[in-house]
Formats: structure tokens, C-alpha cells, sequence
């Protein structure tokens, strides 16, 4: 490891740093910290083949390289895009990006239910903090949205297409965290779907955390669903020793029950240390953790947006309207 | 009548057999480059050839072969692209249906050029009679040694099988293609990297059109040199066009890249002019993914020059007056035809055939195509033209692969050259679903400076 040394630099919204070689621009970005850091719905860092996909991480190149300067044409997924000695990099400081990103959230959110307050995923979704920094005030599609059945794959989860973005995490996590390939994506184009073989169930002692990678309320866990908003429950750092995994987790409590037990995710909304069925869906008594105190979690949400001191972005479009 | 170069034989009775193939001087080519040439030699020959890709880009053949990594024992793969699903274009069809051993011959010369030892056909799975007619042509060419090991003594040895697609128009995409063949679905990869580093299982590749390594055989046999000679500036060589629509002849020509537009329409050698004496309403010169052109920006281009059949003519004006090549799938449109509903009918072939990766093009192509139908029968407004030109402006260019663009163009296109049609539409709803709207005014474009 010695070989590498951080002697790449880029700038991010004219903020410089130094990283590795081969390190893409949305980690430099993540790095550097703060606001010059692209949402990202689809790229999970622990994910092997992840990214690229939502395109919400675009970023505009104005500046190559130190050797070749020219200013890439097209805007870049950050996420996959490695970076360059000298590149000069816009996220929220270019005007193209921020109407692509508003563009990619309204066609995310084109066959996606506008139904939040009766869907479980509300508060801790992804898309609908995208969708309140970076969305437009009402919708522009008026035709019908594509509907499925709601499918339970396995005893523990349950799958809702409807509200899924085809991120594709939960198939690179089953691809890559269980021994045998579980779920893939079926057909094509907007009628792709996320889907087991012929409704087989997901079986595999670590295929629960599928429901943590996903960015949207589309699997989710049958043991919490419709038992409380996430807001009402208190999340507390737990842990317990587990042969099968880290046994690090958070569980989520309402008043001294623990209502649901997750894997602890960073700031990025990245779990680091997956955690197995078993302290997922099985230890819901207090005894069988040990609570280490209240979890931080980084309220940078809609939820967190009246609740918590800390300042809203500015650009947030519903906002500046007033 | 031009010179041609790949159809020269294709009248001759029999000629997609070995026998009569090789009479008529098949596999001399293979013979002159394993007997005297080295690989390079054949890469410089098509450098000097300025021979582009067929496919669509354009891009210099020869750049691109030297381009391919070249790792010490890593093998290095040729895939020849024959998933042609353009709306109309059929060239390579016609050409792998009449003379399959000239595609082989120059898989053999192309791979000798590149170094590789197994290469593959990935032919559109709709193809299938052609597949059979390539495997039937490709089985005459192991049974005369002009595949299989140490071909003609030169040590070089050659593997080449042909792969059916499950009908995705997606898999034309070259990463898509490989994933394909590699078993997988077909969903185009990030890139970089570039094929032309980590491809086919991770080894370097090189993915070219029917018609590109077609055009390897005579550039081997005459030389790069004598190739360029024939067309104009950087479009050397000749060209085939599949040209379809309200003409009198429609087909497959093979063009010199000299003639102009209006030859190739009104000419008796090739289309022989509109259909039932109509007038000309609007071309797509490059097959569906390019712009449209209104009439008066056919023959003429904007500042006035005549209009030719090359790379550089037709994309004259940029995308706000001129189109592109793109793979030669000439569609000509009469007065009577209605550009709401063709466009709504790429936007639907685009919509369908997305492959639902990246979410600006699996959203976006099925909602240009909901607003178009709306709009093609009636139920249309105003602001639907304007949010049409919105939505294709965030699909263009923001895609993983170009199907984004392709579906985005050729909307951008519509509106840009038809807006009035689009408003008679909106207006006159019972009216459009009748008769239909006829030319468009000529707009007067602000010259473009580069």
C-alpha cells in the first residue's frame, strides 16, 4: 500500500484536494465533505459494479486534466468517473448541472407514487431528499403511472416495485453479499422489474440488508412495516455478539421496545458493515442487545427540515419560492 | 452509374457459394496479406483508406484499430456488429443475405490486422435465415482452409462463430453487444474503460459494422491509397445506402461519396424520384436516430451549397440545419406524410427498446412517446411541444450509452423544423386525424459560425 500516495489534485467547486489515483470525482467530492458532494442514488461504495446508473450524480468537467485542459463536452457520472492531475470539476456551482439533476429527479419521480405519507421508506428516503433539494414543485407527467402487485419474497420482505428506482443495489447485494445469485432484473425499459425467479423466495442468511441499500420505499421489512413512522422511534447504537456478523447495529425503539434493528449507515447513507438476518428480524427484545446510547443520524432530510437546527441548503427551490 | 466496390458481384448467380465466390476472385485479398503484408501493414493500409465506420459515428476505422491494447499474453478479440436494427436501415442484411464470404474475408483480414484468434459475428437475433446462410458460408470457409489453424501456412490461426442477439435493438450498442455475447444482459457498460481495453472478457476488443470490415477487402486488394481516392475530403470510398419511403425504387445502393443529395433521390440510377409525382416533404438521411430535414434543407444546405451524400455535407449546419450519415438508412417522406405520427412512431420503437439502466432514458423515452400519441390523436396542447423540447434536452447527453440521444434527436429535430405542424395538430385536432398538414414554411436560419 505504500505505492500510493494521494498526489492526484482536483478542485470541486473550487475547493482543491489531493486524493489516490483511480479515485472517482464523487469520492474526492465526499472527501472534501459539505455541499460539493453529488447526491447519489444508485452508486454504494461497498458495491462492487454499482454506479452510473441514476445519473443523478452528474458533474460538469470544465477543466480535463493539467496535461489536457479541454473541458469534457458532455456532463459525467461522478460516481464512475475516475479523476485527473488538475481536473476542475462543477457540482453545484454550474447551472447545466443543476437542470440536469432536476431533470433526472422528475423522471425518477415520472413512475414513482407521490404517496408519501402512507409509505414506510418516508423519512429515511433517499428520494424524497432528492426530490426536496432538486425536484420542481408539482409534477408535469399526467398519465398512468406503472403499478405492480406487491410481492413478499421470503418471510421477512416484502417487495414493492411500484415504488422502485431500478438502482440495481439490491441485485449487486445479493450478487455479492450471499453465495448464490438471488434476484436479477427482468425485461427491459420502463418495464423492467427487480424480481426473484418466478416468485422464489430470498433465502439467504445475509439478504435483509437489501432493504438498507434500498435508496426508495420499494423492500422493505415485514417485522416494522406500518408499525410507526420512523420519526416517532428513537435510534439508539446497539450491539450483540453474533457469530454470523459484526453484530453492530442500530435499533430503532419506541419507548422501550426496539421496533426494528437496522445496519448502522454513515453519512452518506452507506451501510459499511452488513449485518445478518438473524439480528435483523429476530432480536427484538431489549435483552438481547446491549445500547450503547443515541445514534447521530444526519438529518439533511425533509423530515429533518423543520425538526433540526441545522441549515437548510439554499438552492432548495420550495424554500426560495416564499 | 458509380463504381462499386462491396456489390460489384452481387448480380452473379450463385455468388454467395464458395466455388463461384472464389471464380470471381474471392479470398485474393487473404492470399496478398497472410503471403506479404504484416499486421501493421494492413492497419496502415485502412489509415490511409480514411475508412470510417459504417456503423453510425463515423469514426476513423483505422484510429480505432490503434487504439486496441496490447498486453503480452492477454488474447485480443474481433466482433463484428451485425445487430442492425435501425429503423430503415437493412444494408448489412442485404449484404451478409447476397455475399457472405465477403464478410468473412474480411473478418480474416481484420483480425490478422489485430491480432486476434477468435472472433465473432453477433448477428440480430431476427436474422436468423441470415445466420444460416453466414454458418452455411463460414463452414465452406474451415473446408478450404481459409479459417481454422495456420491459414495457408502462415501460422496465423483463426476461430470465427456466429452469435444470435434475442431481439434488443440495445445490443447494437458495442458494450452492450459484449455483454451479450458474454451471456449476460444486455445492458451497455460504463465507460471508460473502453472496449478497446478491457471488452470482451475483460480483453482487449474491437467491435465493428458488416459493412466497415466488407470494406477491408477491397482496401487490401487496390490499397489504402486508391481506396480514398474515390469521394470527398474525409469521406473516402463508397457507401451503401438503404433507401426506403415514397420513392420509386427503394433498396440497397452502393454510392460513390461524391454524389449529391438530389442525385440520389431524383436520380434514375438510384431512388428514380417521389412516388406518384408527390412533392418532397422531409428525409431522414441516416436511419431513425438522426435528425429529420424539412425540404427545403434536403438538397440545399443552409447557406445555400448543394447538399452531397458524404459525412461532412450532410451534418452541414450542425443539428440546427443539417443531420448526420449515420448508418445510411435513407427514409423519404411525401407530402402526405404526417411528421407528429412518425415521430411518435421513433419515439415508441425508442421507448420499447430502452434498456432501463439509466433513469433519464427509461422514464424519459416512455413519456415523450405518451405526450406525442396524445398529441398525433387530438388530445394535445400547446404546452406539450415545449415540454417535449424539455424533456428531450435533459435526456441528450446525460445517458449512460447513446440510445439516450438517439431518442432525443430525432424529437428535437420534429420540433425544431415542424413546430407549425405540431400546432396545427394542437388547433385542429379532428382535422389532423384526417387529412394531413403538408409542407412547412422554409424558416430563414441565422448563418453558424464554428
Amino acid at each position: 500500500m505504500s505505492e500510493t500516495t494521494d498526489n492526484i489534485q482536483v478542485t470541486i467547486d473550487g475547493k482543491s484536494i489531493s486524493v489516490a489515483a483511480g479515485t472517482t470525482i464523487l469520492n474526492a467530492a465526499r472527501m472534501i465533505g459539505g455541499d460539493v458532494v453529488p447526491p447519489a442514488m444508485c452508486y454504494y461504495s461497498s458495491l462492487k459494479g454499482s454506479g452510473g446508473k441514476c445519473r443523478t450524480c452528474l458533474v460538469e468537467v470544465s477543466k480535463g486534466s493539467e496535461k489536457d485542459p479541454r473541458p469534457m463536452p458532455k456532463l459525467v457520472a461522478s460516481c464512475s468517473t475516475p479523476v485527473m492531475d488538475g481536473m476542475e470539476v462543477k457540482n453545484k456551482s454550474s447551472q447545466r448541472v443543476l437542470d440536469a439533476r432536476q431533470g433526472v429527479v422528475e423522471f425518477l419521480l415520472i413512475n414513482h407514487p407521490l404517496d408519501c405519507p402512507v409509505c414506510d421508506q418516508a423519512g429515511e428516503c433517499h428520494l424524497q431528499d432528492l426530490a426536496f433539494e432538486h425536484g420542481l414543485e408539482k409534477t408535469r407527467f399526467e398519465f398512468k403511472r406503472r403499478t405492480f402487485d406487491k410481492i413478499d419474497i421470503g418471510d421477512y420482505i416484502k417487495l414493492h416495485m411500484t415504488r422502485c428506482i431500478l438502482c440495481y443495489r439490491c441485485v449487486y447485494t445479493a450478487d455479492q453479499l450471499t453465495n448464490e445469485r438471488e434476484h436479477g432484473v427482468m425485461k427491459r425499459g420502463d418495464a423492467s422489474e427487480i424480481s426473484t425467479y418466478i416468485k422464489n423466495s430470498l433465502d439467504n442468511d445475509f439478504i435483509g440488508n437489501v432493504i438498507d441499500v434500498c435508496p426508495v420505499g420499494a423492500l422493505t421489512d415485514k417485522t416494522f412495516r406500518f408499525r410507526s413512522r420512523v420519526w416517532y422511534t428513537k435510534p439508539m447504537d446497539a450491539h450483540r455478539d453474533c457469530k454470523k456478523c459484526s453484530g453492530k447495529a442500530v435499533a430503532w425503539m419506541i419507548g422501550d421496545d426496539i421496533a426494528r434493528v437496522t445496519a448502522r449507515k454513515d453519512q452518506f447513507g452507506e451501510v459499511k458493515e452488513f449485518i445478518c438476518n438473524e439480528c435483523r428480524f429476530e432480536k427484538k427484545e431489549k435483552t438481547d442487545w446491549v445500547i450503547e446510547g443515541p445514534r447521530h443520524i444526519d438529518r439533511r432530510s425533509v423530515i429533518g427540515a423543520n425538526k433540526y437546527e441545522e441549515p437548510i441548503p439554499e438552492h432548495t427551490p420550495l424554500l426560495n419560492k416564499a | 452509374m458509380s463504381r462499386k466496390l462491396l456489390l460489384e458481384n452481387d448480380h452473379i448467380e450463385g455468388i454467395n457459394t464458395y466455388d463461384v465466390y472464389r471464380k470471381n476472385g474471392g479470398y485474393r485479398s487473404v492470399e496478398k496479406a497472410l503471403k506479404s503484408m504484416s499486421p501493421d501493414d494492413i492497419v496502415e493500409e485502412v489509415k490511409k483508406s480514411g475508412l470510417r465506420g459504417r456503423g453510425g459515428a463515423g469514426f476513423p476505422t483505422g484510429m480505432k484499430w490503434s487504439f486496441i491494447a496490447k498486453p503480452d499474453g492477454v488474447p485480443r478479440h474481433l466482433l463484428c456488429n451485425a445487430d442492425e436494427s435501425e429503423p430503415g436501415t437493412f444494408k448489412d442484411r442485404y449484404l451478409m443475405e447476397k455475399i457472405p464470404h465477403l464478410l468473412i474475408e474480411g473478418m480474416i483480414l481484420s483480425s490478422y490486422a489485430l491480432g486476434a484468434n477468435q472472433s465473432y459475428i453477433y448477428i440480430r437475433g431476427e436474422y436468423m435465415y441470415v445466420l444460416r446462410i453466414l454458418e452455411k458460408a463460414i463452414a465452406e470457409a474451415y473446408a478450404n482452409g481459409w479459417l481454422g489453424k495456420n491459414i495457408l501456412g502462415s501460422g496465423f490461426d483463426l476461430e470465427l462463430s456466429v452469435s444470435p442477439g434475442a431481439g434488443a435493438y440495445i445490443c447494437g450498442e458495442e458494450t452492450a453487444l459484449i455483454e451479450s455475447l458474454e451471456g449476460k444482459r444486455g445492458n451497455p457498460r460504463m465507460k471508460p474503460p473502453f472496449p478497446a481495453v478491457k471488452g470482451l472478457w475483460q480483453r482487449p476488443t474491437v467491435v465493428n459494422n458488416v459493412e466497415t470490415i466488407a470494406a477491408v477487402v477491397p482496401i487490401v486488394n487496390d490499397g489504402g491509397e486508391e481506396y480514398a481516392k474515390i469521394g470527398i475530403g474525409r469521406s473516402t470510398g463508397t457507401k451503401l445506402i438503404s433507401a426506403s419511403g415514397n420513392i420509386n425504387k427503394p433498396g440497397v445502393y452502393e454510392i460513390e461519396m461524391n454524389i449529391s443529395v438530389e442525385e440520389f433521390i431524383y436520380g434514375d440510377n438510384y431512388c428514380g424520384g417521389i412516388k406518384n409525382g408527390k412533392k418532397l416533404k422531409a428525409c431522414v438521411p441516416g436511419g431513425s436516430s438522426v435528425p429529420i430535414l424539412p425540404h427545403y434543407l434536403v438538397c440545399k444546405t443552409a447557406s445555400g451549397q448543394d447538399r452531397l451524400m458524404t459525412y461532412e455535407s450532410l451534418a452541414d449546419g450542425g443539428f440546427a440545419t443539417g443531420s448526420m450519415l449515420g448508418s445510411g438508412g435513407f427514409i423519404v417522406y411525401d407530402e402526405d406524410q404526417c411528421i407528429v405520427r412518425n415521430t411518435w412512431n421513433f419515439s415508441r420503437f425508442y421507448h420499447h427498446e430502452s434498456c432501463g439502466q439509466c433513469s433519464p432514458c427509461r422514464e424519459g423515452t416512455g413519456w415523450m412517446e405518451k405526450v406525442l400519441h396524445r398529441l398525433e390523436y387530438g388530445h394535445g396542447k400547446m404546452e406539450d411541444i415545449d415540454l417535449l423540447w424539455d424533456i428531450q434536452r435533459k435526456i441528450e447527453g446525460n445517458t449512460i450509452c447513446p440510445l439516450g440521444d438517439a431518442a432525443a434527436w430525432p424529437v428535437a429535430a420534429a420540433i425544431r423544423h415542424f413546430r407549425e405542424e405540431f400546432e396545427w395538430h394542437v388547433n385542429e385536432p379532428k382535422a389532423a386525424l384526417q387529412v394531413n398538414y403538408g409542407l412547412v414554411a422554409e424558416k430563414i436560419f441565422e448563418p453558424v459560425t464554428a
